[in-house]
């Protein structure tokens, strides 16, 4: 009797040690948790913070004399003086106007910095468009220099003016105020392929590659993937080649995508001479790389159809084909396609393997076709974010959120398609 | 003819067989009492005539297409006259590269000897004749195949167990892509490595402790040899991975644990698509975080307290990394711990353990195989993990365990190695497939005994 109960008083005693214990590993479970949603939260905010002003330009109004006898230009019809002619000239002339007191070669130099290096062009081009506008005063919006752009963006922080002189800062800083300088948002940078200078570098060009090497990806991932799928599921012959096809697919599943890379480096490039950094090229790589996601849940979803459909259509006299195209397939479609759109995503966020095949070459046109030159969104992330400029930097993040856009997009659409369509049996 | 303008043509050519042999099906039919006398419907002769048509022509189609410049470039190449025939692979991609861009209009004929030129001007000869050769032979194909078929638009003959072979054998061949991934994968590499080892001794490339790949241009240059020795590399690969999996492997269990054994229905509703996001995350993303974001932290932080610390450590690569599989190590947990029996967690409650006892004296054990099977493949991922390590990792190979140091990984190496202009024979390009071979090689092993791992659990269980 006494022995019982001092059995009970120890283990009475041992609870609060226990339960303290217990209240220990709950924490330590939710801070993992909170660990992992920071995580992510701090990236969110991080990338954020640092791309919101990639999608602000900023700009410089200016009132433009175009005094032909300033730009040695007497014809701009004329091509070869349009080649000769100092189209810089002008802008100077303008912003002079803003600060009359500027006289010095030096200075003056300097003060003309503060226009991007592309502003002269945009005067030719006019010009070499409208010729007859030789001689008259047009008001042009040119795009300020890259480290004018950065300071009015960041004018709060001093760590984004070091790259202006002190004159510099004060000149722009007037120019703000008489709103000369101005910003608005950034339709360069959804109308334009990449550049040298971040202010004029846009990401048309990356989002063009990217669905023309998704749409590769598709054609050819889609229905090798379901066929695949279907074979295995429904036809293959339990034998060794079977157990093979099956544990291939699987490996294929695990292995490092730039392995991928190698791949189409060594025999597409290499044995079957297809150009490089081509989105036929990309494409194809990243169909080898998605297939087995497609496959595996193309089998999941051809599995989840109940084995009574199959029964009732070959009741009535089905052959094995028809039953599987005309019953099978289109019930188990959705899950089929939820699949495919998780795995695009997956392919549209993927670089490792392209940079191998040469779609990280300086691409300033906006491709055309399957066969022209270019590059895909994650990697001109990768370019812009490897190049030290401050502009290009907040370029990449804003890439970086409209690539996120595009799979969250895209998951949601594989979400809604499952809720949607898929048939609970 | 370009192959891209022939697809649409064959597709053509497809769909008028298909539309003639279903009318004469049809007309075939009429006499004898209408279609349900054929042998088999009008569709299946009419799909029939379709593969016929368009199979044997696309088969042909991809070969050529594949082949063609290969053939015809190495055809150039054997054309030229002696004194210009390359003595090294370096040199014949030199004057090919001459040779196709004169063909294509970049090169000025002028800056190039003649012979050169001649080349350019065969090269294009070759291309047209090769285009007009293929265009014809297609169509051709395509037609007959067409034709054939709709001659065999008989009542007696059954087009739809045609139809159906086919189309199985269509599926196999599709499933077999796999296969023929895999083995493309592995003799892509296993060439180029073979190459590389007889450039560099193997033993030097397994157990050399020195990697330094700039092989110089010229023969009497200061460190002309280049070392290809993969130990650093190795080393800064699992130091970067184990930092990975001390993160990932902690927070994902835990995390897996208390989503399965004491979250709320709707909390884990939220959570565990919140946690699944860092998975969906793209690789470029996390590498941009790691590079401008945390490893500046850890520097200042480094400095702050009296260390050293390099602007491209090993930790700030590691630690993104971690964030990075933490949903791979968590969902795959959480599997394995849903997969222990209901019974075991109600028996070892019934017997008045806590949770939390429960969880570590029952269910743990029960599931640790399947958990290390999960670690093992979210150390496979971290091993071939390329783009955080390739924008916030360093490129100098040290020797070091000191996680505030730069190393530089296996991966790193390779893409280093490959992109920008290179030539295909240098050992500096062939060292990349040779690396690519080991990653291979180690994580297909780490997949496979995973794998093997996993799936003895399950049976366990089931």
């Amino acid at each position: 009797m006494t022995d019982q109960r001092s059995q009970a008083e120890i283990v009475r005693q041992s609870l609060k040690r226990r339960y303290r214990k217990e209240r220990r590993f709950r924490l330590y479970g939710m801070t993992a948790i909170a660990i992992a949603l920071l995580s992510l939260v701090v990236l969110f905010t991080d990338i954020i913070g640092k791309g919101y002003t990639g999608f602000i330009k900023t700009t410089m109004t200016l009132e433009v004399v175009l005094d032909g006898e300033q730009m040695y230009l007497d014809d701009a019809s004329d091509k070869d003086q349009m080649s000769m002619a100092d189209f810089q000239a002008p802008i100077i002339t303008a912003l002079q106007k803003h600060f009359p007191e500027v006289e010095e070669r030096k200075d003056l130099r300097e003060l003309s910095r503060l226009a991007g290096s592309y502003a002269s062009n945009q005067i030719k081009d006019l010009l070499a468009r409208q010729p007859e506008l030789l001689g008259t005063t047009q008001t042009m919006e040119f795009l300020v220099h890259d480290t004018v752009s950065v300071y009015v963006k960041h004018a709060d922080n001093p760590a984004y003016s070091i790259r202006l002189s002190e004159q510099q800062q004060r000149w722009v800083d007037e120019l703000v105020e008489k709103g000369v300088v101005d910003t608005g948002f950034n339709d360069v940078f959804f109308s334009r392929g990449d550049s040298r200078e971040p202010s004029n570098a846009g990401i048309l060009g990356a989002i063009v590659g990217s669905l023309l090497t998704m749409v590769v990806t598709l054609v050819i991932a889609f229905p090798v993937g379901v066929a695949a799928a279907v074979y295995l599921e429904e036809f293959a012959p339990q034998n060794k080649f079977t157990d093979f096809i099956e544990v291939n697919i699987n490996n294929l599943a695990a292995v490092p995508s730039i392995i991928f890379g190698l791949l189409g480096l060594a025999v597409f490039i290499g044995v079957f001479g297809l150009p490089r950094s081509v989105p036929v090229l990309g494409g194809l790589v990243l169909a080898l790389m998605t297939l087995p996601t497609i496959i595996i849940s193309s089998r999941a979803a051809i599995k989840s159809v109940p084995p009574s459909i199959r029964e009732a259509a070959e009741g009535i006299g089905a052959s094995k084909m028809q039953v599987v195209l005309h019953h099978v397939v289109p019930l188990a479609m959705p899950g089929m396609m939820t699949g495919s759109i998780i795995g695009m995503a997956q392919a549209l966020g993927e670089t490792a393997p392209l940079l191998l095949i040469g779609m990280v070459a300086f691409i300033v046109e906006i491709p055309d076709g399957f066969f022209s030159s270019a590059t895909v969104l994650p990697v001109q992330i990768y370019l812009w974010a490897s190049s030290a400029e401050q502009g290009f930097v907040e370029l990449a993040s804003a890439g970086i959120m409209i690539l996120l856009s595009f799979m969250i997009t895209m998951n949601a659409l594989a979400i809604w398609l499952r809720k949607r369509l898929e048939r609970r049996w | 003819m370009q192959t891209a303008n022939l697809l649409p043509l064959i597709l053509v050519i497809a769909v008028i067989a298909y539309g003639l042999s279903y009318m004469r099906s049809r007309a075939v039919a009429e006499p004898i009492g209408g279609i349900r006398n054929l042998k088999a419907l009008p569709f299946y002769y009419a799909a029939r005539a379709a593969l016929w048509c368009a199979i044997p022509a696309l088969i042909v189609l991809a070969l050529w297409a594949g082949f063609e410049g290969k053939v015809i470039q190495n055809y150039v190449v054997a054309s030229l006259p002696a004194e210009l025939a390359p003595e090294s692979d370096g040199q014949a991609s030199l004057i090919l590269s001459q040779i196709n861009n004169v063909a294509a209009g970049k090169l000025d004929p002028q800056f190039v000897p003649p012979e050169v030129v001649g080349a350019a001007d065969l090269l294009d000869a070759l291309k047209q004749r090769s285009a007009s050769f293929k265009a014809t032979l297609v169509i051709l194909l395509a037609v007959l195949g067409a034709a054939y078929a709709w001659t065999r638009v008989q009542p007696h003959i059954n087009a739809r167990e045609n139809v159906e072979r086919t189309l199985r054998w269509i599926f196999f061949v599709c499933a077999a892509v796999a296969v023929l991934t895999t083995v493309g994968i592995v003799f892509s590499v296993i060439f180029e490595t073979f190459r590389f080892f007889g450039k560099v001794p193997i033993t030097e490339f397994l157990f050399g402790t020195s990697w330094s790949p700039q092989t110089a241009l010229r023969a009497d240059q200061v460190g002309s040899d280049g070392a290809f020795g993969i130990i650093p590399l190795f080393t800064g690969t699992l130091l970067i991975s184990a930092i990975a999996l001390l993160v990932a492997v902690p927070v994902g269990l835990l995390s897996a644990v208390y989503l399965s054994e004491y979250a709320t229905r709707p909390a884990r509703a939220v959570i565990k698509p919140l946690l699944e996001m860092l998975a969906g995350v793209p690789t470029v993303v996390y590498g941009f975080f790691a590079a401008l974001t945390v490893a500046p932290f850890i520097r200042d932080l480094a400095e702050s307290i009296g260390l050293e610390a390099s602007s491209q450590s090993a930790l700030a690569a590691g630690l993104v990394m971690g964030v990075m599989i933490i949903p791979f190590v968590s969902s795959l947990s959480d599997d394995v711990i849903n997969a222990v029996p209901q019974t075991l967690r109600d028996g070892s409650l019934a017997l008045g353990a806590t949770q939390s006892e429960t969880m570590k004296n029952v269910i743990f054990p029960a599931a640790l195989p399947g958990i290390m099977g999960g670690i093992l493949l979210a150390a496979s991922r971290a091993i071939g993990e390329t783009m955080i390590v390739v924008m916030a990792a360093g490129l100098a190979a040290n020797l070091t365990a000191n996680p505030l140091d730069s190393v530089t990984t296996v991966t790193v190496q390779i893409v280093t190695l490959l992109t920008g202009d290179q030539e295909f024979d240098s050992a500096k390009t062939l060292a990349a497939f040779a690396l690519g071979m080991m990653l291979f090689i180690v994580t297909l092993a780490l997949n496979v005994v995973a794998l093997k791992i996993v799936r003895k659990y399950r049976e366990q269980y089931d």
